[in-house]
């Protein structure tokens, strides 16, 4: 009963304190990248598409990785590495994020900086299209970098909800696909994969929600710069949640205040909306279904 | 102003863990001394316990001059007995939990603006404590000279409008140094923060178009470049990335040993960033009328000063003190740490990175403490 309460009054505070933004910007507030404390004009659309965008970039890189080692340790890997490898990789979720953001910061950044994104733009930055992503000088403090902080952040929420679904298959879906003379690379593929999908995605929306409100580690290297939006991963940029940890506690009038309790709002809305999306996608594939299916 | 509700439980939360995580205050020496003894143990200079004052105050606000008041509280706790937590979260955050009333005293590095002054109950007054100044840092590879910066320059760079190293507005400033043919990436502080108050002061002080396009506050809408966390994010991602140009204050710059430019000052002198030189900027200074401060913002700034010695981005940092304190015994107490730091206090202030007041300062600060009242009486006697 608690619990359920204290969402609400979280919201209604929320609600009441982000009421003169609300009312003062409307939809504006949505669709504009000026974030003016002097002038008193706030548009959160650069927070958002910095959130976004970093977030695409975290699921798009974490999800193989994830996938491809749970399939590895449930499937393949001799059964003496199984549980210290999951154990160890479950181990990062431990790892305090202002530490993501430190390594990230001394060690990640330089190697962004002068090897992977001149790479990226040497390379797939040829590209028509494409090479707009990969337009401007490589920094290290931009888009890509903070979506990668967020891939390796996400990784060990991915790949242990992608184990436990894939452990959860019947073993009878792989006994009757190797029964029927296929490969075992082919049992995964075909039979189990396909059974475990909706978990899958279900962790990966946990993941989502986890890079959505992930703050330091991102807030370090994202370069927190509201620019105009232009489409390249290789600017500055910055997130919701940085932005509410950079400019909440000087935020000293009454509108820069409360245009920053709206993008907690924002966020309060999305994680909750994320959440239940993952749950139904996971109950779908562990409960549901009844026992020995063929899909 | 509505009191933001998250704000004020937040604050009443950090007051909270803040009071119960105090240490134990220091007993034993006893500073009195025989001398004192005709001398009224309330009044200043501070020589020992007073009976009346209160045991344990709260401030909260600007996180530049922590370190000197964290050594100011050191010092008073050990001539008095008496507990002062000072928590540095900020000068936003100082100005709000002193307008919300959930700390006895405020800190801010940046004056109050017309709104706030008119948000706080009963009027208050902001007094100079010490000094303190601002420096570009930056990061060209190859140049060993440092670097001289006109204002235009600088402010053409922060703009956005100046892109390369080797702008004729940056070299003609620099003879005989060899600038590269190098993109300008400008870093400036992600967090909300006085540093970057007195830095867009003095921007918008000799550039109208930076004063027109962004203006001055903790927090601005910069035209472009690189937002790091605190002094550290500042100098660290000008450290790593060639090319880039940032701001810290000169104590972080000298103690963490980073090399820092040179900026013309109002008289067309190119004078080193340093405590004298900082100093120097307040010597200008012409005391407004303390009871009296909204719409008089501008006189609390010192930036550009007219000083031919002076160092051009210098700024105070204050003690927010009501008019009026409610609790006698509280007031007594914070106006005698005011005291305290503003004369013996002076003297750690360069050792700790902070230019001292100048003498003129100094006087107005008196002033202003003499006048605060507890239910309209005075609270401070100055012993002769």
């Amino acid at each position: 009963m608690l619990v359920p309460l204290t969402l609400v009054a979280i919201t209604v505070l929320i609600l009441i304190d982000s009421w003169p933004a609300l009312t003062t910007f409307g939809l504006s507030y949505f669709t504009t990248t000026e974030w003016d404390p002097v002038k008193l004009v706030f548009g959160a659309a650069a927070y958002v598409y910095g959130t976004l965008v970093t977030t695409v970039i975290a699921v798009l890189l974490a999800t193989p990785v994830a996938v491809g080692a749970a399939i590895y340790l449930t499937e393949f890997a001799p059964r003496p590495v199984r549980a210290p490898v999951a154990y160890t990789i479950e181990l990062l979720a431990y790892i305090p994020s202002i530490v993501y953001g430190l390594w990230a910061i001394f060690v990640m950044v330089p190697v962004m900086r002068s090897v992977v994104e001149p790479g990226l733009q040497g390379t797939l930055g040829q590209l028509p299209v494409i090479g707009k992503l990969f337009s401007g000088t490589p920094i290290g403090l931009d888009l890509l970098s903070g979506g990668v902080v967020l891939a390796i952040m996400i990784l060990p929420i991915l790949m242990a909800v992608s184990r436990e679904v894939l452990l959860a298959v019947p073993p009878t879906q792989r006994e009757a696909m190797i029964g029927l003379g296929a490969t075992r690379w082919e049992a995964v593929s075909r039979a189990v994969l396909p059974y475990a999908r909706p978990g899958i995605i279900g962790g990966a929306v946990l993941g989502v929600a986890r890079a959505f409100g992930e703050t330091m580690a991102v807030t370090m290297v994202v370069g927190n710069s509201s620019r105009d939006i232009t489409g390249s991963l290789f600017v500055p940029g910055y997130t919701m949640a940085s932005a509410i940890a950079n400019q909440f506690v000087e935020a000293d009038s009454e509108l820069y205040f409360s245009a920053i309790v709206e993008i907690a709002l924002v966020l309060l809305f999305v994680a909750v909306l994320v959440n239940a999306v993952a749950r139904a996608l996971i109950r779908r594939s562990i409960a549901d279904r009844p026992a020995g299916a063929v899909v | 102003m509505k009191k933001p509700l998250i704000a004020s439980i937040l604050a009443f939360a950090t007051l909270l863990a803040a009071c119960g995580g105090s240490p134990p205050a220091a007993t034993g020496t006893p500073g009195t001394t025989a001398s004192a003894a005709s001398a009224d143990p309330c009044g200043v200079p501070v020589k020992g316990k007073c009976p009346t004052e209160a045991q344990n105050v709260t401030g909260a606000g600007a996180t530049f001059p922590g370190p000197l008041y964290t050594k100011w509280i050191d010092q008073y706790n050990q001539l008095t007995g008496v507990q002062i937590n000072y928590q540095a979260v900020g000068s936003g955050g100082g100005i709000k939990s002193f307008t919300d009333k959930t700390v006895d005293f405020g800190a801010s590095d940046v004056p109050l603006t017309d709104a706030q002054f008119d948000a706080i109950a009963g009027g208050l007054y902001m007094v100079p404590m010490a000094l303190g100044s601002v420096v570009p840092t930056y990061n060209v590879p190859n140049v060993t000279a440092t670097i001289k910066f006109s204002p235009e320059a600088l402010a053409g760079i922060y703009l956005e409008q100046i892109k390369k190293w080797n702008d004729p507005k940056i070299t003609a400033e620099n003879p005989g140094v060899t600038l590269p043919d190098l993109a300008i990436t400008t870093v400036h502080r992600s967090d909300g923060s006085g540093t970057t108050g007195v830095f867009t002061d003095y921007l918008s002080k000799i550039s109208p178009e930076w004063k027109t396009k962004v203006g001055s506050a903790t927090s601005v809408n910069w035209p472009g470049g690189v937002g790091g966390s605190g002094n550290a994010g500042v100098a660290g991602a000008v450290k790593n990335q060639p090319g880039t140009i940032g701001y810290v204050e000169l104590i972080y710059a000298i103690q963490n040993k980073l090399g820092y430019g040179v900026v013309k000052n109002a008289a067309g002198k190119y004078v080193d960033a340093s405590l004298d030189s900082t100093t120097k900027a307040a010597d200008a200074f012409v005391s407004p009328d303390f009871g009296n401060l909204k719409g008089q913002q501008a006189k609390l700034s010192i930036t550009n000063s007219a000083n031919a010695d002076a160092w051009p981005i210098s700024t105070f940092t204050f003690l927010l003190l009501p008019k009026d304190f409610s609790d006698k015994a509280k007031g007594l107490a914070i106006l005698r740490f005011a005291w305290y730091g503003t004369h013996e206090g002076q003297s750690f202030a360069k050792d700790l990175g902070y230019a001292p007041l100048p003498s003129a300062v100094q006087k107005a600060a008196e002033d202003v403490l003499k006048t605060i009242t507890s239910g309209g009486a005075k609270l401070l006697k100055v012993n002769s």
